[in-house]
């Protein structure tokens, strides 16, 4: 069996975004870039379903710059076995980013096929689900458990109530939410490992895919401020504010 | 052309995030359709004609959709997206799972989890967990939205006088299956809709500990009960409780934080609330940036105080 990762190189977490003072995005020169964190867990997912001995190939692809050539070594050092980026300075939006990803997975006749349940930078939480509409196949979002036996994934996921657990038939898409598991650190040798492992490239039109979205982001402002408040020195203050101030209880 | 909201359900009740996505609706449509979709969910469709704003509600009653399963829900709601020009869901798990199924199936691109309607094409959501507002204009023939129930009032549960049609679209994809639910059971407020919220972070310790100074003072203040990723991740409470980011969005009149430090991806999904009380023995942490009262103390001491205070 095969699995498929989507990986997608995002702002890293820890950084503070900056809205330009144009208003015509967020400032991302010299910022640090990482994985998305929700496509780690999905490539650690993946490289522990292959040391289970479930599937044999872990591939993992990319669609974005040049550079997202970083986290695709990252990725195969974390275990997988080669990647393929999907070249594009255009803006990657989840429907292109689904189809394009329908085309690597068909080509690769991949079994399983795992995404982040959400890209941290533009928050859609949607290319799993539209991959999954779009290969005609069952989707098992927000995974916080997911166990391959038949043929079949059963998955639990994590919903507004608790949980749920569904199975799917193979193949299927699974999204990762953040207890699926706990990332590895990649090694220095694997690392150097990674530099080796095969790494296809190839663009939107290979698999006819025209990047261009009917959406347009016309301006990005920063949140209201909220300021800061005050310091309470004692708990009989805290609730004298709380009363008497702002009302609340 | 009309325009069709998704209710969040349980076959029994109406979800309060159905309420708030009337709300958005009606902004840009005087039609708004409710699709009530479940199993054994007629009362439901019942309590959906009656809020405010809803002109008809459709009430598809089927087995198959029982456990909201985004493979057969997804079918169905494409089957109705004809007549409507706009397709709104709340930004529940739920809507979530299905919503981006429909754009696909439609082949349309979508927006995720709107904070406001400026016109019929144009939105605003967050970026960048909530650092970054977008202005998104989108020009697809279909427009399929999901919406955060915070930015928007809920619609009146009474006053409406909608007709209900039953629709018999039963669409089994046969793509996945229900295997089995661990829902919380609580008698406290719902986290998404209470007016008060007390979280607990990583320093809390334990689950005993959430038991012991926050419910007391949760039961005091008839809040509901929130905590940081820390605190789930190290097992002390379910996954429900999560805030933040990647957890649930609450925008209550107060939020009282106890014993969490304040990363963007918690406050992500709790600095629209009205009120913000942090109790942190680390006056540095970054939730002092966005308290209106910060009470720089040991948790452990302050909760019991504060509960036997109120
Ligand atoms: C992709 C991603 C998504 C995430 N999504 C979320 C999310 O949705 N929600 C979320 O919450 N986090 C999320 N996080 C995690 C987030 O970055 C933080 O790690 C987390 O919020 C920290 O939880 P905490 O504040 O409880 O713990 P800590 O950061 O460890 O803070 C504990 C705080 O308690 C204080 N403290 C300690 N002892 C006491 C005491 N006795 N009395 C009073 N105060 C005390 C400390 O001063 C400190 O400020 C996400 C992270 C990533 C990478
Ligand atoms: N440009 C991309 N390249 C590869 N995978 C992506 C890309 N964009 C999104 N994905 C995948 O889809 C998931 C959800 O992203 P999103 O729907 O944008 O929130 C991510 O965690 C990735 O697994």
């Amino acid at each position: 069996m095969k699995a498929l990762v989507a990986i997608k190189r995002v702002i890293d977490y820890n950084v503070k975004v900056r809205v330009k003072a144009d208003h015509s995005g967020v400032d991302l020169s010299n910022t640090k870039m990482s994985i998305n964190p929700f496509c780690e867990i999905a490539v650690e997912e993946a490289v522990r379903l292959k040391e289970a001995g479930v599937v044999d190939e872990v591939i993992v692809a990319s669609i974005g710059p040049k550079e997202a050539q970083e986290q695709i070594r990252a990725a195969l050092a974390l275990g997988a076995d080669r990647g393929i980026l999907v070249q594009t300075e255009d803006k990657a939006y989840p429907l292109q980013v689904a189809k394009i990803l329908k085309g690597i997975a068909e080509q690769e006749g991949a079994d399983i096929i795992l995404l982040g349940k959400i890209a941290i930078d533009d928050d859609n939480n949607q290319t799993g689900q539209m991959l999954a509409a779009l290969m005609g196949v069952g989707q098992g979002t927000f995974a916080s458990k997911v166990e391959v036996v038949e043929g079949k994934a059963n998955v639990t996921r994590e919903v507004d109530g608790g949980l749920e657990t569904i199975a799917l038939p193979l193949p299927a898409i699974i999204t990762t939410d953040l207890r699926l598991n706990e990332p590895r650190y990649a090694k220095l040798p694997n690392i150097m490992k990674a530099k080796k492992k095969p790494l296809d490239e190839k663009t939107p039109a290979d698999f006819g895919v025209t990047m261009t979205s009917k959406q347009d982001v016309i301006k990005v402002t920063p949140p209201p401020e909220r300021s800061a408040g005050i310091k309470v020195a004692s708990v009989d203050e805290l609730i004298d504010k709380l009363k008497n101030e702002a009302h609340v209880i | 052309m009309a325009v069709l909201v998704y209710a969040e359900h349980d076959n029994a009740e109406l979800k309060k995030a159905t309420l708030n996505t009337i709300t958005a609706a009606t902004q840009l449509s005087d039609e708004v359709h409710v699709l009530v979709a479940g199993s054994g969910c007629a009362p439901v469709a019942q309590l959906a004609a009656s809020v405010a704003g809803v002109s008809k509600v459709i009430c598809v009653d089927n087995a198959v959709y029982a456990h909201q399963l985004a493979e057969n829900v997804a079918l169905l709601v494409k089957d109705l997206a004809g007549s409507y020009s706009h397709i709104l869901a709340p930004s529940t798990s739920n809507g979530k799972n299905f919503m981006p199924r429909v754009a696909a199936l439609l082949d349309v691109s979508m927006l995720s989890d709107i904070t406001k309607v400026i016109d019929a094409n144009t939105f605003e959501r967050t970026i960048y967990a909530g650092n970054a507002i977008a202005t998104v204009k989108i020009s697809e023939d279909k427009i399929l939205l999901t919406v955060r129930s915070t930015a928007f009032d809920a619609a009146a549960t009474t006053g409406g006088t909608a007709t209900v049609e039953q629709l018999d679209d039963v669409q089994d994809a046969g793509k996945s299956s229900f295997v089995s639910e661990a829902l919380a059971v609580s008698d406290r407020p719902e986290l998404t809709s209470a007016a008060i919220v007390v979280s607990g972070g990583r320093a809390l310790q334990s689950g005993e500990n959430f038991t012991k100074y926050l419910e007391p003072l949760a039961d005091k203040l008839g809040a509901a009960i929130g905590a940081s990723r820390a605190a789930v991740d190290a097992g002390f409470v379910p996954n429900d409780m999560q805030v933040g980011q990647t957890g649930k969005i609450v925008a209550p009149t107060l939020y009282i934080a106890a014993g969490i430090s304040g990363a963007i991806q918690h406050l992500a999904g709790m600095k629209d609330s009205k009120v913000i009380v942090a109790i942190n023995n680390d006056p540095e942490s970054p939730m002092a940036s966005v308290a209106d009262y910060f009470l720089e103390a040991d948790l452990f001491q302050a909760l019991p105080e504060l509960t036997s205070k109120l």
